[in-house]
C-alpha cells in the first residue's frame, strides 16, 4: 500500500513540475495544487498505513481497547487542506486581475515590476 | 445564467444545503463532520444561488458582507480559546458545561467551548470562501 | 506563566478583528497602534522574564507535551517578538502618514495585525507543524498587503511572490511529514532527541536539505532570492518597510532554529551547505544592488546580502557565530525597515523612487538626509553604530576558526555596501533634482510630517543606542547563542525533568 501511494506522490510531483514550468501563470498555479496535493500524500504515508480500528475510545474509557490508526497524520492534512484551499483562492484571484490589469498570463511578459513596459509587439524587449 | 429551472430550484437547494450545512456542523463532535465542512457546504449553497440568481441577490440574501461573517467568526473562534483564561486554564482547553439532566437522569445537553469554536470555524470558512468567490463571480460578470 | 506568552499572539489577532470592525471609521489607525503598544508591553514583560536565561514554555488546550501544541520563550524567541514589536509600532505611527483612506477601507490595519500575531507566533511557537501554519497566517496577510491598491505593478510583484512562497510552504510541509515519518513527532523539544537516536542519518540530511530549501526561498539566499528583489519595492512604502524588517527574518530565524536543536547532527553536511549558500548569498546580493538605479530596490537587494551574514553566523557553529547572527537579525531588523521608511518619505517628497529622477534632499530636508545616514552607515558597518557590532562578532567568529574566506567575503561585503548607500547619497540627496524641482517637506503637512519622520527618528536613536552601548545586548544575544548551542533548557522547560 505504501508503495503506491509513493508512485501516486512521485507521478504527482512529476506532473505538477511539468506544470511548473510553463510560461503561463495559470498552468503554474495547477501545478502548485499538485505538488499540495502530493504533500498531502506524503504525510498520510509518513503516519503509517494500516488496517485497524478508527481512533475511536468506548464511552468510560480512557484508552482505547485495541491498537488503532493514527489520527495524526488527517489532522494535519487537513489543516493543510483548508490552509491551501484558502492561499489557491486567493492565488487565483490574483492572476485573475493579473490578466486583468496586464493583459498577459505568460510570465516571460510580465515585465512590470522590473520596470520594463509590457512588451505589445512581438520583438517589443 | 438564465435558466428557469435552475432559478426556481436554486431557492430550495440553496436552503437544503444551508439546513445540512448546520446539520454537518452540530454532528461533526462525534461523527465526521464538523465546522471546515459545514461552512464550505453552506458556502455552495450562497453559490449555486449566486449562479442562478445573480452576485447581487447572493449578497442581499446573506445579508451581511461576506468578510464581516468571517470577522465575527474569527472573534467567535478566539473567544472560545480565551474563555478558559478567565478560569484559570491554559489557553483553548475545553470547557464542558452541561445544561440540565438528560433523559436517563445523564449529563444535558453538552454547550462546550469546542462547540462554539467549531461554529467559528464556520462562520470563518463560509465567509472567506464567499469572499473570494463572489468577488471572482464579480470580475467575471465585468469581463462579460 | 501562560498568560504572556500567548498574549503576544492573541493581542494583535484581538486588535486585528477590532480594526476590521472600524474599517471604515478614522478611529481603526489609532486602535491599531493600541494594539502594537499593547503587544510591545507583553514582549517585553516576555523579555524580562528570559533575559536571566530561563526558558518559559505553555502547553495549548492542557494537552501535555510532546502531544498538543506548546509555545516557547527562550531568549532568542522573546527577543524577536521585541524586535517585532518595536518595528510594528514604528510603522504603525508611520502608516498614520502613508496609508490612504482607501487602503484602510479595503482592511489595512486587520492584516497589518494579523501579520503581526502570525510573525509573532511563528517565533514563540514550539511545534514544527504550528510554525508551519504560523507562517501560513503571515502569508495570507501578507499577500493580502501586497496586493492592497491593486495597481499593476503590484499585481506583477504580487504574483511572484505569492507563488515562489507558496512552493515554499509546501517543501516545508513535505519536509515536516517526512520528519515526523521518521520520528513520530512533531514537537521541537522531542525531535531534537528523537533525532538523536534515530539509525538512518541519511534520510535525514536529505529531509535537512529540504528545509533548506523551504526555509531559503522564505529568507531569500541565493539562488533562492528572486523573488524578493521583483516584489518588495512595489507595495506601499509601509508595508515594504514592513516586510523588509520582518518576513525574511522569520525565515532565518527557523532556519536558526531547525539547525541548531534539530538538525545539528551531520553539520559537517548540512553546515557546510549553508556557508556556501550564506557566502554565495553576500556577494550576488550586494552586486545586484550594484547594478540597481531604483532606491527600494538597491535596499532590496541589500536585503539579500545581509541575510548572508546571518546564515553565515549559523552556518560557522561556534558560540561567537551564533550571538553574531542573533545581534545581527535583531540589528538588521532595525535598520533595514528603517531605510526603507526612508526610502517612504524620499520617494513621497520627490515623486518618485527611481534614482534618476530624485535628488535636492539634503538641502530641502537636511533632517532627512542625517537620519538617513545612521541606518546606512549601520548597514555598512561603521561604528559606532550597531552593523558596526553585528559584522564585528561574524567576523572575528569567523577567523577564530580559520574561515579565512568567510572572512574576507564578509568584509568585501561590506565595503560594497557603503558603495550603494553612497550612491544613494549621491543621487537621492546630495546633488539637485533632475528636473529642477525643490523636494519640499512643507508641502507633506505638519501631522503627516510628523507621522513620518518620528519613527525613523526612534528607529535611527535606537540603532545610535545599540552601537554606543552594545554590552546589553551583546550579553543577551551570546546567552541566546549559548542556549541554542546547548538546548537542554529549552527541552527541559518544554517536556519537564527527563529520566
Amino acid at each position: 500500500m505504501e508503495v503506491l501511494l509513493v508512485l501516486c506522490v512521485g507521478a504527482l510531483t512529476a506532473a505538477s513540475v511539468y506544470l511548473m514550468l510553463a510560461r503561463s501563470v495559470l498552468r503554474f498555479l495547477f501545478g502548485l495544487v499538485l505538488l499540495s496535493n502530493a504533500a498531502n500524500l506524503v504525510i498520510l504515508a509518513a503516519g503509517r498505513l494500516t488496517t485497524v480500528n478508527p481512533p475511536l475510545i468506548p464511552e468510560g474509557a480512557s484508552a482505547p481497547a485495541a491498537a488503532v490508526a493514527n489520527p495524526l497524520p488527517q489532522a494535519l492534512i487537513l489543516t493543510a487542506i483548508v490552509i491551501g484551499f484558502g492561499l489557491f483562492a486567493f492565488a487565483l484571484t490574483l492572476v485573475l486581475r493579473a490578466q486583468g490589469a496586464l493583459g498577459t498570463l505568460d510570465s516571460d511578459d510580465m515585465t512590470l515590476a522590473e520596470g520594463r513596459p509590457v512588451p505589445t509587439t512581438e520583438d517589443g524587449r | 445564467m438564465n435558466s428557469v429551472i435552475l432559478q426556481a430550484g436554486a431557492r430550495y437547494l440553496a436552503a437544503l444545503l444551508l439546513l445540512f450545512s448546520i446539520h454537518m456542523l452540530l454532528r461533526g463532535h462525534n461523527e465526521p463532520g464538523g465546522g471546515f465542512i459545514g461552512g464550505l457546504i453552506g458556502a455552495t449553497g450562497f453559490v449555486i444561488y449566486s449562479l442562478a440568481c445573480g452576485v447581487g441577490e447572493a449578497r442581499a440574501a446573506l445579508r451581511v458582507a461576506p468578510e464581516a461573517v468571517a470577522a465575527i467568526g474569527l472573534a467567535l473562534a478566539l473567544l472560545a480559546g480565551l474563555l478558559p483564561l478567565f478560569l484559570g486554564l491554559p489557553l483553548f482547553t475545553g470547557l464542558w458545561p452541561f445544561l440540565g439532566t438528560g433523559p436517563d437522569g445523564g449529563k444535558g445537553l453538552p454547550v462546550s467551548s469546542v462547540l462554539l469554536f467549531d461554529i467559528g470555524v464556520y462562520l470563518v470558512v463560509l465567509g472567506s470562501v464567499l469572499t473570494l468567490v463572489l468577488l471572482l463571480e464579480d470580475e467575471g460578470e465585468r469581463n462579460d | 506563566m501562560s498568560l504572556i506568552l500567548v498574549l503576544p499572539v492573541v493581542v494583535p489577532l484581538a486588535t486585528a478583528i477590532l480594526c476590521f470592525a472600524l474599517r471604515t471609521s478614522r478611529w481603526g489607525r489609532w486602535v491599531s497602534l493600541g494594539g502594537t503598544l499593547l503587544h510591545a508591553a507583553a514582549a517585553f514583560a516576555l523579555v524580562a522574564i528570559v533575559s536571566d536565561g530561563t526558558v518559559i514554555a505553555a502547553q495549548m488546550g492542557n494537552w501535555a507535551a510532546p502531544f498538543g501544541i506548546t509555545l516557547v520563550a527562550d531568549a532568542l524567541g522573546a527577543a524577536m517578538v521585541a524586535v517585532t514589536a518595536v518595528t510594528a509600532i514604528a510603522t504603525a505611527v508611520y502608516a498614520l502618514g502613508d496609508i490612504d483612506a482607501e487602503r484602510e477601507r479595503l482592511g489595512y490595519h486587520a492584516l497589518f495585525q494579523v501579520l503581526i500575531a502570525g510573525v509573532s507566533g511563528a517565533f514563540l511557537t514550539g511545534d514544527i507543524f504550528n510554525l508551519y501554519v504560523w507562517f501560513e497566517v503571515m502569508l495570507i496577510a501578507s499577500f493580502g498587503l501586497m496586493t492592497l491598491g491593486a495597481r499593476p505593478e503590484q499585481i506583477d510583484g504580487g504574483i511572484r511572490y505569492v507563488t515562489l512562497n507558496l512552493v515554499s510552504t509546501i517543501l516545508f510541509l513535505m519536509g515536516v511529514g517526512l520528519l515526523y515519518g521518521m520520528t513520530g513527532t512533531l514537537n521541537m523539544a522531542d525531535l531534537s532527541i528523537a533525532v538523536a537516536s534515530l539509525e538512518a542519518r541519511g534520510p535525514l540530511s536529505v529531509v535537512a536539505v529540504m528545509f533548506i530549501l523551504a526555509f531559503g526561498i522564505k529568507s531569500a539566499v541565493f539562488p533562492l532570492f528572486f523573488w524578493l528583489p521583483a516584489s518588495y519595492h512595489t507595495p506601499a512604502f509601509a508595508v515594504s518597510a514592513l516586510f523588509a524588517g520582518l518576513l525574511t527574518k522569520v525565515g532565518v530565524y527557523a532556519l536558526v532554529r531547525m539547525f541548531t536543536l534539530v538538525f545539528d547532527l551531520d553539520t559537517g553536511f548540512t553546515h557546510e551547505i549553508l556557508l556556501w549558500v550564506a557566502l554565495l548569498t553576500m556577494l550576488t546580493g550586494v552586486l545586484g544592488a550594484a547594478a540597481q538605479s531604483d532606491f527600494r530596490k538597491i535596499l532590496s537587494f541589500h536585503i539579500v546580502s545581509q541575510i548572508g551574514y546571518m546564515v553565515l553566523g549559523l552556518a560557522l557553529f561556534t558560540p561567537l557565530a551564533i550571538a553574531g547572527a542573533v545581534f545581527y537579525i535583531l540589528h538588521h531588523i532595525l535598520v533595514k525597515a528603517n531605510l526603507f521608511l526612508v526610502a517612504g518619505v524620499a520617494g513621497r517628497l520627490c515623486g518618485s523612487t527611481e534614482l534618476a529622477r530624485m535628488g535636492g534632499l539634503y538641502r530641502s530636508a537636511p533632517l532627512l538626509a542625517a537620519l538617513f545616514l545612521v541606518p546606512a552607515f549601520s548597514l555598512a558597518g561603521f561604528p559606532p553604530l550597531s552593523g558596526f557590532w553585528a559584522k564585528f562578532l561574524i567576523v572575528k567568529a569567523s577567523l577564530d576558526i580559520h574561515a579565512w574566506l568567510a572572512a574576507t567575503v564578509a568584509l568585501v561585503t561590506g565595503i560594497l555596501t557603503v558603495f550603494s548607500m553612497t550612491k544613494i547619497w549621491g543621487a537621492a540627496f546630495w546633488t539637485p533634482h533632475p528636473e529642477g524641482l525643490s523636494p519640499e517637506p512643507a508641502r507633506l503637512g505638519a501631522g503627516a510630517r510628523a507621522a513620518l519622520i518620528l519613527p525613523i527618528a526612534f528607529l535611527a536613536s535606537l540603532t545610535l543606542f545599540i552601537g554606543l552601548v552594545p554590552q546589553p545586548l551583546l550579553g543577551f544575544a551570546e546567552m541566546a547563542g549559548a542556549q541554542l548551542l546547548d538546548p537542554a533548557d529549552y527541552i527541559r522547560a518544554v517536556l519537564g525533568d527527563l529520566p
